[in-house]
């Protein structure tokens, strides 16, 4: 079958992973005729050596995806934005250490609270806020907005407003690339509320009997919508659930953005040389309410503290600035960058794009046929 | 012309599909080893292998969202739902993923897969196990709907459905799966929205789908036989609707009794009593009569079935009420 051409840009300064996933250390150069080393797998927990330039990608895409939610918690506030958003800031470490430890071959799939994943995929922030706005210059043409964004030709499978809605659909995907021969991997996104939908149990079974090449990452902020883990699960342990599916699991700090890396990294790994399928959990915290109108009773004011110290930014910047891979000022500078970015996003989406024209209503629910008043017609001449 | 029976029909299709395109593929319960709980799927395996006939775990929710994402990845399922009964475990994944991924989407995915299930009572298997369901999914944008009553059609049909880019659901009866009928060997596809006139009359149109257009046709010629001439319209597809193969009957004969073994209440033919009444209201001569199940569940002991699911003999009583009355 035709395969799908590359088509995403990856993130500024960041090198595109390499193929067949990372190593732990690089075998050094050896003199010809010397013994060559036989291939290690990567130990548990080792770091793929980045360069400056890739961490300091890392950290400007988190800022850009925090720069982009506070925006959006902005212009909802304002009412500029209508719908439904539901933010993600403090969770950016974790999109954007798995998507780092994946290839342009790989797919994603996204919740309801994906801002994150699509921009740490690559996704352009004045295409996310046109969509988010519902203007026709959107990723999805204005019809999907902020909970169904995709980019399905950069291999975003999508977001969906179900929780655990697309558990199945990223186990298809792990079925197709298996079903091909093919070496990718999916990532599939999903929350701690998830895990206790029937969905998650059925796609992990089926994930884990035919051993796919799904790596699943659960986003645990400790909470579904107001409901904590703590009241929601009969065991708190989600990564543990993995290892009734025959399945490798990891738990990680989802405020290290190194370590959600290293561990996607490894599972990707494991998946691209048949080893099957990983369920990771990545313990993060969302630091606003479910959704815009969320006074987030359910939380103390201790416990957001707690986390606001662990913010997953300043966590990596102190790690940046310790090794001087970054200076204050350079720190600053990247700033203002994501600051200005920010608002190119916002003036694209708000003030230059268009809405979709209200004709165009029906496009697209069928492929080659339209609903007119008398019902369904052909639109094209396939018999 | 050969003579085959409607689950060798659908056997057939899939074969001749899979032959042709190594990125279709089979999943669903007991399809491979045991070939399908009523045989549709029998032989497969041994053709084609576990690896692209592939039994499940009983989990209708993974079965179709695999479909899903494998089909928006490149592969051409035809993932298969036991009873339609079962459709309610598979719904989120089909009405809200696959049926809704293109438009979401700003119009860059297709997702290219078919869902198999049959139902319809008959065998006092009872609520569970007997239902006609498709007038849920006719309720949900961006999914067709298809029920083929002959070998011939379900065929050609499938083989047209596996071949297009929308998901499809294809209702199988299970009362036809051993009805014999003529199915050439050369290929044919019959392409979607396409109703059969199965009978040409001119005193009343009668207007079924699966198992039920074949009473439609049963009760045309009961009601010949009593001096009426009645036109039997097989729909063959819920969505795409023929629309205008029913509102060309209905001018010409101005009576409709419209059939379905769904349950009578909100059932997907008062879509087409709204359709006719909208467009052909003029050329009415008597109100459209229905003739569907009681609004009941599916009841077991056989004596309790029939009297809840439509026969012939209610389709002509509708027929002749439709004539009783004089413009």
């Amino acid at each position: 079958m035709a395969k799908t051409k590359r088509k995403r840009k990856a993130p500024a300064g960041k090198k595109a992973a390499k193929k067949g996933g990372g190593k732990a250390s690089r075998t050094k150069a050896k003199p010809s005729g010397a013994k060559k080393t036989p291939k290690k797998a990567a130990p548990k927990g080792a770091r793929k050596r980045l360069t400056k330039q890739d961490r300091i990608g890392l950290l400007r895409r988190m800022m850009e995806i925090r720069g982009f939610e506070d925006k959006v918690f902005e212009l909802l506030a304002r009412n500029v934005l209508k719908g439904a958003s539901h933010v993600s800031a403090g969770q950016e470490a974790v999109p954007v250490g798995a998507c780092s430890a994946i290839t342009d071959r790989d797919y994603i799939t996204s919740t309801h609270r994906g801002h994150g994943h699509c921009l740490a995929l690559g996704g352009d922030l004045k295409l996310m806020m046109a969509e988010l706005c519902g203007k026709a210059t959107g990723y999805c043409k204005g019809r999907g907005g902020s909970m169904h964004i995709a980019d399905v030709a950069s291999r975003n499978l999508g977001a969906t407003g179900i929780v655990g809605g697309n558990l199945p659909v990223a186990t298809g995907a792990g079925l197709a690339i298996k079903m091909q021969g093919e070496t990718g991997v999916c990532l599939c996104f999903f929350g701690d509320g998830a895990a206790n939908e029937g969905a998650f149990h059925e796609s992990l079974n089926m994930a884990g009997k035919w051993q796919l090449p799904v790596i699943y990452i659960c986003e645990n902020n400790q909470y579904g919508m107001s409901v904590s883990v703590k009241r929601a699960c009969a065991d708190t342990d989600i990564c543990g659930r993995g290892r009734i599916y025959a399945m490798k699991v990891a738990k990680v700090d989802g405020q290290r953005v190194l370590e959600v890396r290293d561990a996607v990294l490894e599972a990707a790994e494991r998946a691209r040389t048949g080893g099957g399928p990983t369920l990771i959990e990545a313990v993060t915290y969302r630091y606003r309410g479910h959704s815009r109108s969320d006074p987030r009773a359910y939380r103390t004011k201790e416990e957001e503290e707690y986390w606001q110290a662990r913010d997953p930014i300043l966590l990596f910047r102190e790690d940046l600035l310790d090794d001087g891979t970054l200076t204050e000022e350079a720190f600053n500078r990247l700033q203002v960058e994501v600051d200005e970015a920010v608002a190119a996003a916002e003036t694209f989406a708000v003030e230059e794009s268009p809405y979709p024209d209200p004709s165009e209503v029906l496009d697209d629910v069928y492929c080659g046929w339209i609903e007119t008043e008398k019902g369904l017609v052909r639109t094209d001449t396939k018999g | 012309m050969p003579e085959i029976m409607y689950r060798e029909a659908v056997r057939d299709a899939i074969a001749e599909e899979m032959r042709r395109d190594e990125r279709v593929f089979v999943m669903g319960e007991d399809v491979a080893i045991y070939g399908g709980a009523y045989g549709a799927t029998q032989g497969l395996m041994d053709e084609f292998g576990e690896e692209r006939v592939r039994d499940t775990a009983i989990s209708e929710l993974a079965i179709a969202g695999a479909a899903t994402g494998a089909a928006m990845c490149g592969m051409r399922p035809v993932a298969e739902i036991m009873y339609v009964d079962f459709m309610t475990l598979a719904m989120d994944q089909f009405v809200n993923q696959a049926a809704k991924n293109r438009y979401m989407f700003g119009g860059k995915t297709t997702v290219p897969m078919v869902l198999r299930t049959e139902g319809g009572a008959g065998r006092c298997i009872a609520a569970h196990h007997s239902q006609s369901l498709e007038s849920w999914f006719t309720h949900a944008p961006g999914v067709f709907v298809v029920m083929p009553a002959t070998p011939y059609d379900a065929k050609g049909l499938l083989k047209t459905c596996i071949r297009d880019d929308n998901p499809i659901l294809f209702i199988e009866h299970k009362m036809l799966y051993k009805e014999k009928g003529e199915v050439p060997d050369e290929e044919y596809l019959i392409p979607l929205g396409e109703a059969a006139v199965r009978r040409e009359g001119g005193d009343v149109t009668l207007v079924g789908y699966s198992r039920m257009a074949r009473r439609a046709e049963e009760a045309g010629e009961a009601l010949a036989a009593d001096g009426v001439d009645a036109e039997v319209i097989d729909i063959r597809c819920l969505k795409p609707l023929d629309i205008d193969c029913i509102l060309d009957s209905v001018r010409k004969t101005g009576r409709l009794v419209v059939c379905s073994e769904g349950y009578q209440e909100n059932n997907f033919v008062c879509e087409i009593v709204t359709k006719v009444q909208q467009f052909a209201f003029d050329y009415l001569d008597a109100p459209i009569e229905r003739v569907c199940s009681a609004n009941c569940p599916v009841p077991m002991s056989p004596v309790l079935e029939n009297e809840a699911v439509p026969t012939s003999e209610k389709i002509v009583a509708a027929a002749k009420r439709t004539l009783a009355r004089n413009v």
